[in-house]
């Protein structure tokens, strides 16, 4: 009896460790790698639907569709300024109340969401292409090429990102393009470690022994048979990709280092908001709250993703 | 031992091509500082004279070499934008000087932190979350599963809303401390340090929510290994399996992690810095880099690269001594 519930609570601990975040990618997608391994290919779909999947599309639609819709329009001006409506506390005329110079603070924040948005997918577009292609040559063909963008890739991501981010930018300076670009390379290696050992661990596999023998020629094997099985995998680090281009945007728009007015950011209004902590709590923790609302969304949604395809 | 000398060699290359790249990034390709810093109005003679100063006239490899024996000297160079008087350039040595400490300290604090927390944390969670069977396993799952949210929403938060939202609780709420009132160190230590606290606590949170589910995780996998089912049929308890055994074991890929921690601090601090008005390296780094005062920007991130790479290296080194069984590879 001893040993049964034993091996119960083992099966439960199981379940409950896929609950993990960005930290432990790695492990975790290495994990997902060798049981995916043990699974026949093409054994029937689980579920298509779990709770982390929908909450984390509900979190993240709503955020994608205020961003969109505030790069063109906002319930408020964010820029005309009204001395009668200073510090005002949230409200139903202001969702988020008013600053310090009287402006809706939540048409301000759609309009800061625009841009994270904006940014957080062009860097992981860069970046994520960037990784596919490099991830599937090396991974496929091996050789000089894979040993030296190996070097490469095990030198970054050793590095805390955010060095080699403010290295690029002191040297390109801010804004929103210096931004995509920086953090575009920065984030690049993690893409290539992922696809690369989906590539390596596909080279072999039957159905493309027998494609290589039936005469398909490479880039067909790459891109068509290999590709379509690497992407379960790498949908996850794409999620995590933007959480953390989210957190690296509005970090160095915070410093002063990043998108640049007029282009709004949420970082900018933290810092912005920093000052008015007493009289206006509101105005700090509104910018704040969205960006976690954000990066959980996205969290949620890489889990949602993880666990549909196991 | 031999695994030792490699590891040295290893070490002084990968800082010979850091300094290499450092050099690269900002004396080569930024091209002539010369106008950014005497501005459009300045005479061709002025620039002249100062791109003599500032050595600029030299070859490539003689200046990489000129500035690598300066900065083993001690000699780090000067800042293009702070002045010490009207003669005279700011060294970059003393404009770093009385800031590393701010740095350093933050560093360390919240390296305890994290440690002091986490380690008990993750022991107690994994704990729970292996409890089966009666209340003690209802209540164990309750536990699991909230920490699970706790921990997971304590990552979500990025270092300088964190800060801030430390600044309101602990600051406006509760006014445990001055916001904004930093302490010199060359002042009042203890006051410096209790100061540093909150600072540390920003920075600290989201990382002991890693290392606890790290723990967590490294500890219920360890749990399947084979070893546990023999020391469970020897008739060892529960706490002698989970704290004598598994814990030892799963301790090892949580001193790599921890490493990995290490590097992360000391980038978090550029941010937190900012957050909480402290004079350390972190916000001088952030200043220099609107201004584009190359060189400072230089030696601090060589300086935070060399940190990092050093601390790998002594991980490396404490892994192997902690689990001899590597060793025998």
């Amino acid at each position: 009896m001893g040993t049964d519930t034993e091996l119960g609570a083992h099966t439960e601990a199981e379940k409950d460790m896929a609950v993990m975040p960005g930290a432990e990618t790695g492990m975790e997608l290495h994990r997902e790698a060798e049981s995916d391994t043990a699974k026949e290919p093409g054994a029937g779909r689980q579920a298509k639907w779990n709770k982390y999947l929908a909450a984390g599309l509900m979190m993240t639609g709503i955020s994608l569709a205020l961003g969109i819709l505030g790069l063109f329009w906002t319930p408020y001006s964010t820029t005309a300024m009204s001395a009668a409506e200073k510090f005002q506390a949230p409200s139903l005329r202001h969702f988020f109340g008013t600053d310090n110079f009287g402006r809706d603070i939540f048409s301000r924040v759609m309009q800061g969401l625009g841009t994270t948005v904006v940014v957080s997918s062009l860097v992981v577009a860069v970046s994520g292409t960037a990784g596919i292609l490099l991830g599937a040559f090396t991974g496929y063909f091996g050789g000089l090429l894979d040993e030296v963008v190996m070097r490469i890739t095990d030198a970054v991501n050793g590095f805390p990102s955010i060095l080699l981010t403010l290295v690029i930018i002191s040297l390109l300076g801010s804004g929103k393009w210096n931004v995509v670009l920086s953090l575009g390379i920065v984030f690049t290696p993690s893409f290539v470690r992922i696809v690369r050992s989906e590539f390596l661990r596909l080279r072999d596999a039957d159905y493309i022994r027998r494609a290589r023998l039936m005469g398909v020629g490479r880039l067909r094997i790459l891109f068509v048979h290999i590709l379509p099985n690497v992407f379960s995998v790498f949908w996850v680090s794409v999620m995590i990709g933007f959480n953390n281009a989210i957190l690296a945007e509005s970090g160095m728009s915070y410093l002063g280092i990043g998108v640049q007015p007029p282009d709004a950011s949420l970082g900018k209004m933290l810092s912005d908001a920093q000052g008015y902590l007493q009289n206006a709590p509101w105005y700090a923790c509104t910018p704040g709250l969205t960006i976690v609302w954000l990066v959980l969304g996205f969290s949620l949604l890489g889990e949602g993703i993880r666990r549909r395809g196991e | 031992m031999k695994y030792f000398g490699k590891k040295v060699i290893t070490l002084i290359m990968t800082l010979f091509l850091v300094s290499v790249a450092a050099f690269l990034a900002f004396q080569v390709i930024p091209g002539d500082v010369v106008t950014s810093i005497l501005g459009t109005e300045a005479t061709p003679e002025m620039e002249e004279r100062l791109r003599e100063e500032l050595g600029l006239n030299d070859p490539p490899l003689t200046r990489y070499l000129h500035w690598v024996g300066d900065v083993l000297k001690g000699d780090l160079g000067v800042s293009y934008r702070y002045s010490k008087n009207m003669n005279e350039r700011m060294p970059v040595a003393e404009l770093i000087g009385d800031k590393l400490p701010v740095t350093l300290w933050l560093a360390f604090i919240s390296l305890v932190l994290i440690v002091a927390v986490s380690i008990p944390l993750g022991v107690l969670w994994a704990g729970s979350a292996s409890r089966t069977g009666g209340r003690a396993g209802r209540l164990g799952h309750v536990l699991d599963v909230s920490l699970g949210v706790i921990t997971q929403a304590a990552m979500a938060v990025p270092s300088f809303f964190l800060g801030i939202l430390v600044t309101y609780i602990f600051g406006i709420v509760f006014q445990v401390f001055q916001p904004g009132g930093y302490i010199r160190y060359q002042d009042n230590f203890p006051g410096f340090l209790g100061y540093l606290l909150f600072p540390a606590l920003s920075i600290a949170l989201p990382k002991i929510a890693m290392t606890a589910r790290f723990l967590r995780n490294a500890m219920l996998t360890e749990m399947k290994a084979d070893y546990v089912r023999t020391a469970t049929s020897k008739g060892a308890g529960r706490n002698r399996v989970l704290y004598g055994h598994v814990l030892r074991n799963a301790m090892m890929p949580v001193v790599t992690f921890l490493g990995m921690i290490i590097a992360e601090v000391v980038a978090g601090s550029i941010v937190v810095e900012q957050v909480f008005g402290l004079p350390g390296i972190g916000r001088l780094l952030v200043s220099s880099i609107s201004t584009r005062d190359f060189p400072v920007v230089e030696i601090l991130i060589l300086y935070i690269t060399f940190v990092v790479i050093f601390v790998y290296f002594l991980v490396d080194i404490l892994y192997r001594v902690i689990d001899p069984r590597i060793s025998e590879k």
